[in-house]
């Protein structure tokens, strides 16, 4: 089989790619800091990107919009109850997923309820969503217990530990599409709803089961990245909500649904912050490293749909 | 009679929200009032019907907000020191959005994707253009969007105007028909004969030109510009085409209703200053109202049913 055929081999292509690019600046010295460096930060990226693949595989108009919102709101909760205090971890981590499983489910309900467009319903909760963070947040910025902060910055065999959690979930995200029965429903439903329902796929319950999960993704990230960052803002997510998307799609799952790609996820999370760090590195300012980002966003795009075609 | 339905309900909505801010603050039911009420209204309104120009072919655009931004720091700099040079970017920005619709229609690539990828390249754009905050409104664009009309308000009549000139071009116009036609059915225009990706070029270019005058009536209003300054535009603008009866698929679009859609976003943030809400409430509260109107769109479904 042609390796090329595999949609996730362009992402981790890119991503060796622009690693290889960064290094050629400095003759080869700092691989190792560098890669550290993405797959910690690449780690928040995969973790919701997995989360949005999940919803966007659901088929056209599923997308959540509300995963900086979640990731957020998650965050700051935990912290405040956590508040410092050693021996909260396992604590706050559960307060963090069950605040991402209830706004998960509040989108959910509002796109069953209500039949709202899933973009409009998760939008408008967001908004929601983030009035609460801003009134339980009230500007404080309350640090991450002590042994929560040294897990989320230290490293387990030179990897770093949020880079364990986001490849756990990967293969756990990957096992359930490909093995279990529910990954096949979420598939069948996002490549024909109808013919999926007709089948005897209970939609609905994959639907709101994908939003959920999507949410306590995010609720993860969030406790993630406030514990790796050293305490929660309100702003902390709102660079997850395009990236979210643009890892799946770089990553190689068809936006039209019913095609999921896990591996291309976490290459294109590595490749996102790769790219930022080698413009940086070769000097860019702001303007321009935005700029090439589109750019290189909208070209491999391209790359890929017309290697699609051909095939 | 669907259609009537479509138009009803953003009307509807509106006028309980106006009425329930005449009800807060009597005094708001002025010129001066209304003018205050709605003074963001017209580049939200224009960048509304520029969303909906993408929506109508069944696309989204997620760069509108970074465009209008870009658009705003070109017109406080360029636009203000060396006109032609700067209407030349305008006229370039309106181009590039009419091959980006020609690129993703030939190549089937995903709107959602190509402008998140192009959000990157405006709002670099306008970093690179304006760093800092900063720029100051040509003078005659300061006085076009601060004029005093007889009877109501600029941002009024301005409204008015925009939603009748939409409407002309996309619903009672030849080609209007058409290009719903692309949302509705892609492939029945065009064994009818007519080029899908022209057409496609088109709409987008429309929208194009509708973000270019969204970003100008920003400067007008606001004086200065900086790279942030409409980033939120985007999902205002999905949100007011929704809200205005539009949908997602189809080519099933209003202008008028888009307009007032905007209008009621615009009037909500006011309606929520007036209720003395603690600012920590107040983006919630819009969130709130959004989902309210359209849950209210159920209601309106049903009644459809019964006609």
């Amino acid at each position: 089989m042609n390796p090329l055929s595999k949609p996730w081999i362009w992402s981790w292509g890119a991503a060796a790619i622009v690693f290889f690019l960064t290094l050629a600046l400095t003759s080869g010295r700092g691989a190792g800091e560098l890669a550290y460096a993405a797959l910690s930060f690449g780690a928040f990226a995969a973790i919701v990107g997995l989360g949005q693949m999940l919803v966007i595989t659901l088929g056209p108009g599923n997308v959540d919009l509300s995963i900086p919102a979640s990731m957020t709101l998650s965050a700051t909760l935990a912290l405040k109850v956590m508040g410092s205090e050693p021996g909260t971890a396992f604590f706050g981590l559960f307060v963090a997923l069950a605040v991402g499983f209830g706004t998960g489910l509040a989108n959910y309900a509002l796109i069953f309820l209500l039949r709202l467009p899933p973009i409009i319903a998760t939008l408008a909760a967001s908004l929601i969503y983030q009035s609460i963070a801003i009134w339980s947040n009230r500007g404080l910025r309350i640090k991450p217990p002590p042994e929560l902060a040294d897990f989320a910055t230290g490293r387990m065999f030179g990897v770093p530990n949020v880079a364990w959690v986001g490849i756990a979930l990967a293969v756990a995200v990957w096992i359930v599409l490909e093995k279990s029965a529910w990954g096949r429903w979420l598939l069948a439903s996002g490549q024909n709803l109808r013919a999926a329902r007709l089948a005897g796929v209970p939609v609905e319950s994959v639907r709101a089961a994908t939003y959920i999960s999507v949410a306590t993704f995010a609720g993860l990230a969030g406790y993630l990245l406030a514990s790796f960052s050293g305490g929660a803002a309100l702003n902390m997510g709102a660079e997850y909500l395009l990236a979210s998307i643009a890892v799946v799609v770089i990553g190689g799952s068809s936006i039209a649904g019913g095609n999921s790609n896990v591996p291309g996820v976490w290459g294109a999370a590595l490749f996102m912050f790769l790219v930022v760090s080698m413009l940086n590195s070769y000097g860019a300012g702001a303007g321009v490293r935005n700029v090439l980002t589109g750019i290189i966003i909208i070209g491999i795009v391209i790359a890929a749909s017309t290697k699609r075609v051909r095939l | 009679m669907a259609s009537h339905y479509r138009i009803l309900l953003p009307i509807v909505s509106l006028a309980v929200l106006l009425g329930a801010t005449f009800y807060m603050q009597p005094r708001a039911m002025s010129y001066f009032g209304l003018n205050l009420l709605f003074n963001l209204a017209v580049p939200i309104a224009l960048a509304t019907i520029a969303q909906m120009m993408i929506i109508m072919v069944n696309d989204i655009d997620l760069s509108l907000g970074a465009f209008v931004s870009l658009v705003a720091c070109i017109t406080a700099t360029y636009l203000n020191d060396a006109p032609l040079l700067g209407l030349l970017m305008l006229v370039a920005l309106i181009v590039t959005y009419a091959v980006l619709g020609a690129v993703i229609h030939a190549l089937a690539l995903p709107a959602i994707v190509v402008t998140l990828g192009m959000s990157f390249v405006w709002g670099g754009l306008a970093l690179f253009i304006l760093p800092s905050p900063g720029g100051t409104s040509p003078n005659w664009l300061r006085s076009l969007m601060t004029i005093k009309p007889p009877i109501a308000p600029m941002a009024v009549v301005a409204s008015i105007v925009i939603a009748a000139a939409a409407h002309i071009l996309i619903i009672r116009s030849r080609v209007g028909t058409v290009l719903r036609g692309v949302g509705g059915n892609a492939r029945s225009v065009e064994r009818a004969g007519w080029s899908v990706i022209r057409l496609k070029a088109l709409a987008y270019g429309l929208a194009g030109l509708f973000g270019v005058l969204a970003g100008m009536a920003l400067v007008g209003l606001a004086t200065s510009a900086d790279a942030n300054i409409a980033l939120r535009y985007t999902l205002i603008s999905i949100a007011g085409v929704i809200l205005g009866g539009g949908e997602f698929v189809g080519g099933k679009i209003s202008p008028v209703g888009a307009v007032i859609g905007a209008l009621t976003l615009t009037l909500a943030a006011s309606f929520l200053n007036f209720l003395r809400l603690s600012p920590d409430w107040q983006i919630g509260a819009q969130g709130t109202i959004l989902i309210l109107v359209l849950a209210a769109r159920l209601i309106f479904r049903r009644k459809g049913l019964e006609v």
